[in-house]
């Protein structure tokens, strides 16, 4: 029971553009433990949601993966076939996406939308037609009474945009809990809710969580989320995991530059709903890499020997950061 | 929006890259060579035709295409019921298509123009009444509304653009309105607005020319159109009246005789296949190049 | 959407309706050409039997007054009488309706079971050879002038290979007793299968050449919109949850991606009623088009401009059904 639920090592994702190639994910190594709910912070194009799709081998021409492996529940996902896959995805692994207005099909009603999860997935159904579908109706219902929809039953038959952003937010998460999966991967939940809505849905995903015992991977830009949702933390940038571990370790004591400076001005325990604050300067462009520490241009404390590579170092047991700075190797 | 304060300095050399990218596109420009062929051909027409088109001989009566039996490479694709050589009848259509084509979509692209811009800039009751006429005119199908004109107005050169480009304009002028409604509210509009510049000088100085691109790759495609529908007036016999000859009256003078001479008919079609089509790639190549929200 | 919304928008083609009258009346009356001239032609005639032709078509009366009585007449199906059937105008067309409906129908069916799956495939098949040819094959129907190539067809299958009848809707063996007009359903209904064989062998190719620009045109938005619909995000949705590709595909993108080939498809139905004319006459198409060519030359001036009227009203109506399909596929939208 030890062996984390999900180990990727060593990713690398590409996008073959006219301009040249894109490192979108370039050597990343995550893992999620059994229950546990991981935060991935980083701005847009830092690789947290291609990293993900990846994962989900949902990763879409000019984009594929080039190298690395991914081991879920013991299983090497990169050598199932097409079929094994679409067979882990919805059922083993489920995943939400940010903006749930085009998420959810405008032409399908929700009862569809979630049953059809069911449908694909569910072997414990009965074979018989109309018993198959009372069965699938009754799961739907109990699904969506799970994340707090009332009077389930008539809603089944509306169309997602007859429900409010908060009411779409839920159906996503109840189509993506529809078969109780091992892993949740929450990608942006909040951001295109309002304040008070947002602290609901993660309480939802809190609560089913440990209902569940699944675990989470709540891709973010709000780090106060990460702060109060989060077992562990992992910040990207460029690509790369320039920093991770213990949620109060990171967020209370940041090893990295870029880590300090996205908590910068950030008033300790008042971090809810502050978006990651920019930092001077852009990332780097991801075609024509120097062989150098990828946030060298915008940091304040670099070094001569910055412009080499550098690999992972621990900062403390468990605590690990991408900056020749911190403690000793742990490679 | 510093992007559309500059436009105006750089709507040339937008238009050059647009031209770049263009001359990329190598089946494009091709088929711009093709039509480029098609028109020194109707230029020249007296130069390039091996026989006067109207000559008839009635000893050459449907004689088959030069390669085959009882054909002369003299007469390269044949002859038709009256004799007259069909490869010079072809060049010689090329100038009513290509005339048609080019004066239909020069008058409808003109008043398109002057209808859009003012319909688009001056807004009020000019644009209810012109957007009004627009959506009335959409209210027919094309060919049919032209079959009616030529109806009532006989046939004849003059009647056919007339007939034509009655509802042609329609289509510039609702891009020209579309794009002129964006344009007026930037910025560089704005400031010739501040300056007091006329009306009049704002549309023609400001506007028009950086709404042109797309203008004119509508035109291109449209000329592909009036092309095809001007060959099926002449076709139903509604179009330039015999002798000249014109592809639409060819083929359908060959309908006579698709039991023995297929020739008749085949040829002139096929040059107004390979014109329209040429005309088309190189239009979807401009297209391509000029409009940004077709890159994939 | 409601029964209110939808005479509302009923309503709203009024106006248009009258416009497009206004016109035809106007294209009829002020174009350069004296109808009754065109009438007359070479034929002698006195000047009294003129005068008497101008009072019939009531062109002496004042204009204002001529496109009211137009209008009155029209509304009440009363176009006049065709001189050269010495039938009423509404009478003659109402005959060679069916025959046009019929073709018209049987082009559109073709053209929707073989533009969509091609363009679906297209779409899925991005950039592969089939894609290619798919874009290159919808280019030449495009440039494909209609009578030429109803032309091919006829010499490569009625004169060449001899397997079709190269014009009319029906052998003089297999005619029957006419129950709706349209003689592939009427063949049926009478249980002459024979019969509908020899109907089919009729229609096929002059509904080929109908319905090919409209294929080209279907497949070609077909494909965008798939294309454009396969980038959305609830098709990246669908398939996290790990539903087959067929679901994904037919399920989430295509029910999307047919909204815009459905109201092309109610438009273009329209440009159909132009090709008609064309069609029906290079296959001795005993319809409405070929009607309208004859008339023309027949200078049959009632009934070239009731029919105007009638292809405009079509078209106007077919828009709008185009525009209540497009509401009625697309929850989203309300009216």
């Amino acid at each position: 029971m030890n062996a984390p639920l999900l180990s990727v090592k060593d990713l690398r994702t590409v996008f073959d553009t006219r301009a040249g190639r894109v490192y979108a994910v370039d050597g990343v190594n995550v893992e999620v433990r059994r229950g546990e709910c991981l935060g991935v912070v980083g701005e847009s194009g830092s690789g947290k949601s291609v990293t993900f799709s990846s994962v989900m081998g949902l990763v879409r021409s000019p984009g594929r993966i080039d190298g690395g492996e991914i081991t879920f529940d013991g299983r090497d996902l990169r050598s199932l076939s097409p079929q094994a896959m679409r067979a882990v995805r919805g059922r083993d692994i489920a995943m939400t996406m940010q903006d749930s207005l085009t998420a959810l099909n405008p032409a399908l009603t929700v009862g569809e939308q979630i049953g059809e999860v069911l449908e694909a997935h569910d072997e414990t159904l009965p074979r018989a037609r109309g018993a198959r579908q009372r069965a699938i109706r009754d799961r739907s219902v109990e699904m969506l009474l799970l994340v707090g929809i009332p009077s389930a039953e008539s809603r089944l038959r509306q169309y997602p945009h007859e429900f409010s952003g908060g009411m779409r937010q839920r159906i996503m998460i109840a189509i993506a809990l529809a078969c109780r999966p091992k892993l949740l991967i929450a990608d942006e939940p909040t951001t295109a809710l309002d304040v008070t809505i947002q602290a609901q849905v993660l309480e939802l995903i809190t609560d089913i969580r440990a209902k569940l015992g699944m675990s989470v991977v709540l891709i973010t830009h709000d780090l106060g989320v990460v702060a109060e949702h989060c077992d562990r933390v992992m910040v990207m940038y460029a690509g790369q995991v320039v920093e991770e571990g213990p949620t109060r370790d990171v967020i209370g004591n940041p090893a990295h530059p870029y880590t300090k400076g996205l908590l910068g001005s950030i008033p300790r325990l008042s971090l809810r709903g502050q978006p990651i604050r920019p930092i001077e300067g852009q990332v780097p462009d991801l075609i024509n890499l120097p062989p150098q520490c990828r946030f060298y241009s915008r940091c304040t404390v670099r070094k001569e020997v910055c412009k080499s590579l550098i690999s992972m170092r621990e900062a403390a047991p468990g605590h690990q950061a991408r900056c020749v700075r911190v403690g000793k190797d742990s490679q | 929006m510093t992007l559309a304060a500059d436009m105006p300095a750089r709507a040339d050399s937008i238009f050059r890259q647009n031209l770049r990218n263009f001359g990329h596109n190598r089946l494009a420009v091709g088929s711009a060579a093709v039509v480029v062929l098609f028109v020194l051909m109707a230029i020249f027409a007296p130069l390039v035709a091996p026989h006067d088109p109207n000559e008839t001989d009635l000893f050459r009566r449907l004689q088959p295409p030069g390669w085959a039996d009882g054909g002369e490479w003299g007469y390269l694709l044949g002859c038709d019921a009256l004799g007259r050589d069909i490869f010079s009848r072809i060049i010689y259509g090329t100038r009513i298509s290509i005339f048609i084509g080019a004066a239909v979509i020069l008058v409808a692209t003109t008043i398109g123009i002057l209808a859009g811009l003012a319909s688009g800039y001056l807004r009020g009751w000019v644009d209810i009444v012109i957007s009004r006429l627009v959506d009335i005119l959409l209210g027919f199908p094309y060919l049919i509304f032209a079959i009616g004109l030529m109806a009532m107005m006989g046939p004849g050169l003059v009647n056919i653009i007339l007939a034509l480009a009655y509802k042609e304009w329609v289509i510039p002028c609702r891009v020209v309105r579309g794009e002129t409604l964006v344009t007026r509210e930037l910025e560089y509009v704005e400031a010739a607005r501040a300056l007091g510049a006329s009306r009049g000088h704002i549309m023609m100085r400001e506007i028009l020319p950086n709404i042109l691109s797309p203008v004119i790759v509508v035109a291109t495609i449209r000329m592909a159109h009036v092309i095809i529908l001007e060959a099926s007036l002449s076709f139903l016999g509604l179009g330039v009246q015999p002798p000249t000859a014109s592809w639409g009256s060819m083929v359908a003078d060959g309908r006579a005789f698709i039991l023995e001479a297929w020739w008749v008919s085949t040829f002139p079609g096929l040059a107004i296949l390979l014109l329209v089509l040429a005309i088309n790639v190189a239009s979807q190549g401009l297209r391509d190049a000029f409009d940004p929200r077709f890159h994939e | 959407m409601s029964l209110g919304k939808l005479i509302e928008r009923l309503i709203q083609l009024v106006p248009v309706l009258l416009g497009v009258s206004l016109i035809v009346f106007v294209m009829m009356t002020l174009t350069p050409g004296d109808p009754v001239q065109i009438m007359i032609g070479d034929q002698a005639v006195t000047p009294e039997q003129e005068a008497a032709m101008r009072r019939d078509l009531g062109l002496d009366r004042p204009i204002v007054e001529r496109f009211f009585v137009f209008l009155g007449n029209a509304v009440t199906g009363d176009f006049g009488t065709s001189f050269y059937h010495r039938r009423p105008v509404l009478d003659v067309i109402a005959e060679r309706l069916p025959a046009t409906i019929e073709l018209s129908l049987v082009a559109l069916i073709v053209a929707l079971l073989t533009s969509i799956p091609l363009g679906v495939l297209a779409a899925i098949r991005k950039n592969s050879i089939f894609d290619r040819i798919a874009t290159v094959g919808s280019l030449l129907g495009v440039s494909l002038p209609g009578f030429w190539f109803g032309i091919l067809l006829l010499m490569l299958f009625a004169v060449h290979l001899h397997i079709l009848p190269v014009s009319g809707r029906i052998g003089y063996s297999a005619e029957i007793e006419p129950i709706t007009h349209l003689l592939l359903i009427d063949t049926l209904l009478r249980g002459r299968f024979d019969a509908f064989l020899d109907a089919l062998s009729h229609i096929i190719l002059p509904a080929i050449t109908l319905g090919l620009p409209m294929t080209a045109i279907l497949m070609r938005v077909t494909r965008t919109s798939m294309l454009e619909v396969m980038r959305q995000d609830y098709v990246t949705f669908a398939e996290a949850k790990g539903l087959s590709r067929r679901r994904v595909i037919f399920r989430h993108a295509l029910k999307n991606a047919l909204i815009p080939t459905v109201s092309v498809a109610a438009i273009e139905t329209g440009s159909l009623l132009g090709g008609n004319m064309i069609v029906e006459t290079v296959f001795g198409w005993p319809g409405l088009g070929r009607l309208v060519v004859e008339s023309i030359f027949l200078r049959n001036y009632p009934l070239v401009q009731a029919a105007v009227l009638f292809y405009a009203v079509t078209y106007v109506l077919l828009n709008f059904v185009a525009d209540i399909l497009y509401t009625v596929l697309n929850p989203r939208v309300k009216l």
